[in-house]
C-alpha cells in the first residue's frame, strides 16, 4: 500500500508537470492552424509588407500595423529602460534599507494595477497635454510610449534588480578596495558583471509592450496608416487582433488570428533570446 | 569630452539616480491618487451592490463583482493542481534533465505570451471548437493557463527554501517521499504557495483582454459558469470605450486599484513573515 501510494504520487505530479508543456503545444497549435489559412492565401510577402487593411474587400496587408508596433515599442523602450536601469541600481546600491522596503512593494504594486487603468490614465492626463503642448490629435505614438514604458519598469526593474545583487561581493569591495568611488564601482564593475542579467530583464520588458493590448487600444489612436511623427495616431498588432475580434468572422477572423500568429513569432524569438542570455549567466 | 573629477561624477551619479527613482514613485502615486480623487466619491454601499442598468451609465456593479470573483476563483481552482503539482515534480521528484529543461522554457514561454494571444486560444478552443461559448468557465479555464507561471515559480521557490535537514530528518525516520512531502515540507512551504496564489488572484483581476475574448462582456447576471459575464476589468473598458459613464468609470477604477492594492498587501505580509521564518 505505502509502495503503491510512492508511485501513484510520483505519477500523478509527472503528468501535472506535463501541463505547461501541453498547454504550449496546444496554444502554437491552434493559433496557427487558425491563421495560416489565410496567410497560405494572400501570400506570406503580401501580408507582412501589405499596405492595405480592409478585410471586408479581401484587403489583408499588416504593415502598417508591424510599424506601429515596432515604433510605439521603440519610445518605450527608449524611455522605460535609461529609467528602470536608474532605479535597479538605486534598490541594489543607493536607498537606505527603509527606502527599499517602500520601494520594491511599490513597484510590484506598478505591476499590479490594471493596464486599462494605465491606458484610462494615458486617455484622460497624458493624451490631452500631448494635444494642448504639441499639436496633432494627442492619440499618438508618443502617448503610447509613454504609459508602455511606465508599464514595462517593473519587468526591468525587478530582474536587473536581482542580477546586480546576485554579484559576488569581492567585485565590489575589491573595487572599492583598489580606491575606486562608489559610482565607478557600479559603472566599471557591477553593471558590466551584471550585463547579462540586465539585458534579459530588458528583452522581456520589450516583449511585454510588444505584446500589451488594452492600453494602446485606448491611447494610440488606431489609424491604419504609417506614421510620419511621433505625434501621429497608430495601430499596433495587439490593437489590431483587440479591436476587431469582436465582431469578425470568416476570412476576416482567420486575418486576425495571422496577425497572432505574427506577434506570437515575434513574443518567442524575444522570449528564446532571453532565455538563452540567463541561461548562459547561470553556467 | 570634458573628463570629470570622480567625485563629482559620484554626485552627479548620485542625483540622477535618486532623482528618477522618487519620480518614479511620483508618478505611481500620482496615478493612483488621480483615479481615487475621483473615484473614492463614487463608491458607496450602493455602488457596489446594485445591478448596472443602461449599460452601466446607472446602478452599480455588482455584475461585474460577481463576474470577477467567479471566473478568478474558477481560473485558480483549475490551475493550482497544475500550478503546485509542477513545482514539487521540478523540486522534488526529478534531477535536472532533458525534460526539466523543457518544461522550465516552457513555463518561462507561456510567462511571456501576452494576454490577447491567450484570448485569441480560449477563443478559438474553449469557446468555439469545445462549444464553451463566452462563459465564466471559457474564461476561467483560459486566465487558468495564464497564471500556471507564476504559480509553478512562486511554488518552486517556496518548496526549495525548505531546509534540506526536514527532508533528511523524515527520510531517517523511515518516511517515504511522499510522507516527507506532505507532513514535512508543504507545513513549512505552504505561506510561500499561498503568496503565488494571492499574485495568481491578482494577476486574474486585472486582466482584460484574455477575459474580454473568452468570458464576454454581458451584463446580466450569470446563473451557472456556463453563462457569460463580464468583469470589472471588462467593465471599466466597456464603460470608457464606449464614452458610457466618467463618473462610473472612475468608481469601477477606484474598486479594482483597491482590491489590487489589498492584494499586494497579503502577499508581501506573507512572503516577509515567510523569510523571516526561513531565516
Amino acid at each position: 500500500m505505502k509502495k503503491f501510494k510512492e508511485k501513484l504520487s510520483g505519477r500523478i505530479f509527472f503528468i501535472l508537470a506535463l501541463s505547461t508543456i501541453s498547454a504550449l503545444v496546444l496554444i502554437t497549435i491552434f493559433i496557427f492552424v487558425e491563421g495560416m489559412p489565410l496567410i497560405a492565401e494572400v501570400g506570406l510577402f503580401n501580408f507582412i509588407f501589405g499596405m492595405v487593411w480592409s478585410p471586408s474587400q479581401g484587403h489583408f496587408g499588416i504593415f502598417p500595423m508591424i510599424v506601429g508596433t515596432v515604433s510605439v515599442t521603440f519610445g518605450a523602450a527608449l524611455i522605460g529602460i535609461p529609467v528602470g536601469i536608474c532605479c535597479s541600481i538605486f534598490m541594489a546600491e543607493f536607498a537606505p534599507a527603509r527606502m527599499r522596503s517602500i520601494f520594491r512593494p511599490a513597484i510590484q504594486l506598478l505591476a499590479g494595477i490594471p493596464s486599462v487603468v494605465y491606458g484610462f490614465w494615458g486617455l484622460i492626463y497624458i493624451v490631452p497635454i500631448i494635444r494642448d503642448r504639441l499639436g496633432g490629435p494627442g492619440l499618438s505614438v508618443l502617448a503610447g510610449s509613454v504609459i508602455l514604458a511606465i508599464m514595462i519598469l517593473p519587468t526591468i526593474i525587478s530582474i536587473s534588480e536581482v542580477s546586480i545583487m546576485a554579484l559576488p561581493r569581492h567585485y565590489k569591495e575589491g573595487a572599492l578596495a583598489l580606491g575606486m568611488t562608489h559610482w565607478q564601482t557600479i559603472w566599471r564593475v557591477q553593471l558590466p558583471a551584471a550585463k547579462s542579467g540586465i539585458v534579459a530583464g530588458v528583452i522581456l520588458g520589450i516583449g511585454r509592450a510588444v505584446g500589451e493590448t488594452m492600453v494602446v487600444i485606448m491611447v494610440l489612436g488606431n489609424a491604419v496608416a504609417l506614421p510620419e511623427s511621433i505625434l501621429d495616431p497608430v495601430r499596433t498588432l495587439t490593437t489590431n487582433i483587440g479591436i476587431e475580434m469582436g465582431y469578425a468572422a470568416g476570412k476576416h477572423q482567420q486575418a486576425l488570428f495571422a496577425t497572432g500568429i505574427v506577434l506570437f513569432i515575434l513574443i518567442m524569438i524575444l522570449n528564446i533570446t532571453a532565455q538563452i542570455i540567463t541561461r548562459r549567466k547561470s553556467k | 569630452m570634458i573628463k570629470l573629477n570622480p567625485h563629482t561624477a559620484e554626485k552627479l551619479a548620485k542625483g540622477v539616480i535618486w532623482t528618477v527613482a522618487l519620480m518614479v514613485i511620483a508618478v505611481l502615486i500620482f496615478i493612483i491618487v488621480f483615479i481615487l480623487y475621483r473615484g473614492l466619491s463614487v463608491i458607496n454601499w450602493e455602488f457596489l451592490t446594485r445591478i448596472p442598468r443602461r449599460s452601466g451609465r446607472e446602478g452599480g456593479i455588482l455584475t461585474p463583482i460577481i463576474g470577477t470573483l467567479s471566473v478568478t476563483l474558477l481560473a485558480i481552482l483549475i490551475a493550482m493542481p497544475f500550478g503546485i503539482g509542477t513545482a514539487f515534480y521540478l523540486a522534488e521528484y526529478t534531477k535536472d534533465g532533458i525534460l526539466t529543461r523543457i518544461i522550465r522554457f516552457c513555463t518561462e514561454s507561456l510567462a511571456g505570451i501576452p494576454s490577447i494571444i491567450y484570448g485569441l486560444f480560449g477563443f478559438i478552443f474553449f469557446v468555439q471548437i469545445l462549444d464553451l461559448k463566452w462563459s465564466i468557465l471559457s474564461g476561467g479555464l483560459t486566465l487558468a493557463i495564464m497564471v500556471l507561471p507564476t504559480l509553478i515559480r512562486t511554488s518552486e521557490e517556496a518548496i526549495r527554501a525548505v531546509p534540506k535537514t526536514y527532508r533528511e530528518v523524515s527520510f531517517s525516520l523511515g518516511g517515504t517521499k511522499w510522507q516527507t512531502i506532505r507532513k514535512a515540507v508543504v507545513p513549512s512551504a505552504i505561506r510561500g504557495i499561498v503568496n503565488g496564489l494571492i499574485l495568481s488572484v491578482g494577476r486574474c483581476v486585472a486582466e482584460t483582454a484574455a477575459v474580454i475574448l473568452t468570458a464576454g462582456v454581458s451584463l446580466s447576471m450569470p446563473k451557472s459558469v456556463l453563462d457569460s459575464s463580464r468583469t470589472m476589468a471588462v467593465h471599466f473598458y466597456q464603460l470608457v470605450i464606449e464614452g458610457i459613464s466618467m463618473t462610473n468609470a472612475y468608481g469601477t477604477a477606484a474598486v479594482l486599484i483597491i482590491l489590487v492594492f489589498f492584494i499586494n498587501v497579503v502577499a508581501n505580509m506573507l512572503i516577509n513573515r515567510f523569510v523571516a521564518k526561513g531565516r
